[in-house]
């Protein structure tokens, strides 16, 4: 078996930090321990946690895993911020919350950022959630800022799907609305000691009926509950939906396709060999300067850009151009 | 696409002094240098500081201390790096350290110490220079 696989199976932590760094840096070994891994995946529950910048995500990851410490589960934790456009770098504070956790080997906690790069975030992250999966963590939360379309995809990977919104927050709700609501298999209103909270509860549940549609018909209607993650208030309750989402995706068979459907498949292997087809092609094209060639041919007005892409991309896929 | 490896560096404020500007500050200038920076928070222990570290696996870890904190927790995050088997990770302090004591840090892994009056671009580009993407 390969080394790293070993040892993430061991539950290193240093070559589960490491083995995460090079997903994300994408280097290409890592596809071999990724293969190597997957036979140990599929048995931690992924709990994705989504909602605006502020709502108190990381506040309520760090009560989690208090409780469900407690019933001796362990717990991987991937809290991703977003990457300045502008530097390239970013500020992963969502830690600072967590902090008391950091002593306590049950507890593995990772800030990633969002980075934008070829395979996109979505993909990276899979890959991590397989690798502390991999580690034996019995539930994965994964924290994202509910902004971008690529952060919501990545909780849509999760088995149950949280999203957390703040009371008076009637019109970014509707702005949201799109992207994300039909998503949510369980909606909190945090800062539930603020005023407004009765009358997000009624325009959420109005707009969820309206909107969702992936289980229109089924068993699983999205609860909303109130929490005050700051005091603990209501996350006890919030643990015992998450319990019972779970319960009914692995018991119902309607939960069971959801989880493990064809549909599920196709799609996540479809980004992938989108991706890796990308990533293959444009690094040859760059590297050979077939790019950049054909780039300032554009500039010269010597040929228009749809014929370049033919002559860049049909013979790489051994086709001819017309 | 290869991609080239990302710094990461983490921020840390050991010891019981109150307020975290000059940490925050610093996080932002490292951003801003296209670093990704972990920020671990205030009153922070030495053990929590390095079991961070190594699950975040960043290259760098910056120490910052106002009061003194330097003399004991400085050194005990070094020797722990040590024990776990990571002190490739690089460790930077900042703060108020008497002259004394720098030469005393250094000897003991402390690759540098910046003293009050550094300039945030200095502190970036000595990053730049000294650590590096393992
Ligand atoms: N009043 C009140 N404040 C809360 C509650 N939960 C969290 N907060 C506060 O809200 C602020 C943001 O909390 P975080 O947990 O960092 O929020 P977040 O959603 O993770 O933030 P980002 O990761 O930056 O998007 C902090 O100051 C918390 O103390 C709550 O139930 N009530
Ligand atoms: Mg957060």
């Amino acid at each position: 078996m390969d080394k790293v696989v070993e040892k993430v199976v061991a539950g290193d932590v240093r070559s589960v930090a490491r083995l995460i760094r090079d997903i994300d840096d994408g280097i290409p070994e890592v596809r071999e321990s990724l293969k190597g891994l997957y036979p140990y995946t599929g048995n931690a529950y992924v709990i994705g946690i989504t909602g605006a910048p502020g709502v108190g995500k990381s506040t309520l990851v760090d009560q989690m895993l208090s409780h469900i410490r407690k019933k001796d589960k362990t717990v991987g934790v991937l809290a991703v911020d977003p990457t300045s456009p502008f530097s390239g770098g970013a500020i992963l504070g969502d830690r600072v919350r967590m902090q008391r956790h950091s002593m306590d080997s049950g507890v593995f906690i990772r800030s990633l950022a969002t980075r934008g790069h070829f395979g996109g975030l979505t993909q990276s992250t899979r890959s991590a959630i397989d690798v502390l999966d991999a580690m034996g963590k019995d539930y994965i939360i994964v924290e994202t800022v509910g902004v971008g379309q690529d952060e919501v995809d990545v909780v849509k990977t999760a088995h149950t799907t949280v999203i957390v919104v703040i009371p008076g927050m009637g019109d970014d709700i509707q702005a949201i609305k799109a992207g994300i609501l039909e998503t949510g298999d369980i909606f909190l209103i945090n800062k539930a000691d603020r005023e407004g909270t009765d009358k997000t509860m009624s325009d959420l549940r109005l707009m969820i009926e309206m909107d969702q549609r992936k289980y229109e018909g089924g068993k699983w209607k999205p609860p909303i509950l109130k929490t005050e993650s700051i005091i603990d208030r209501g996350v006890v309750e919030f643990l015992e939906e998450v319990e019972k989402h779970k319960k009914y995706l692995t018991e119902t068979t309607e939960g069971l396709e959801l989880r493990k459907s064809k549909g599920k498949v196709r799609e996540e292997l479809g980004e992938m060999v989108k991706n890796r087809l990308i990533q293959e092609v444009l690094s040859k094209l760059t590297e050979t300067g077939e790019f950049d060639g054909a780039v300032q041919a554009i500039v010269e007005g010597k040929t228009d850009p749809y014929s370049a892409c033919d002559a860049l991309v049909l013979p790489r896929l051994g086709l001819h151009t017309g | 696409m290869k991609q080239k490896r990302k710094v990461r560096v983490m921020v840390a404020k050991p010891g019981l002094d109150g307020h975290d500007r000059g940490a925050r500050i610093i996080a932002r200038a490292y951003r801003d240098a296209g670093f990704e920076v972990v920020y671990t928070g205030l009153h922070q222990t030495p053990e929590e500081i390095v079991e961070a570290a190594i699950q975040e696996d960043v290259d760098m870890i910056g120490l910052s201390s106002l009061a003194g904190a330097h003399k004991y927790l400085f050194p005990r995050t070094v020797e722990l790096l040590r024990e776990k088997g990571a002190d490739d990770i690089v460790v930077c302090g900042g703060g108020i350290v008497p002259d004394e004591d720098i030469e005393m840090l250094k000897e003991i892994g402390i690759k540098k110490i910046f003293t009050p009056g550094t300039t945030l671009e200095e502190i970036v580009k000595w990053v730049e220079e000294n650590v590096k993407p393992r």
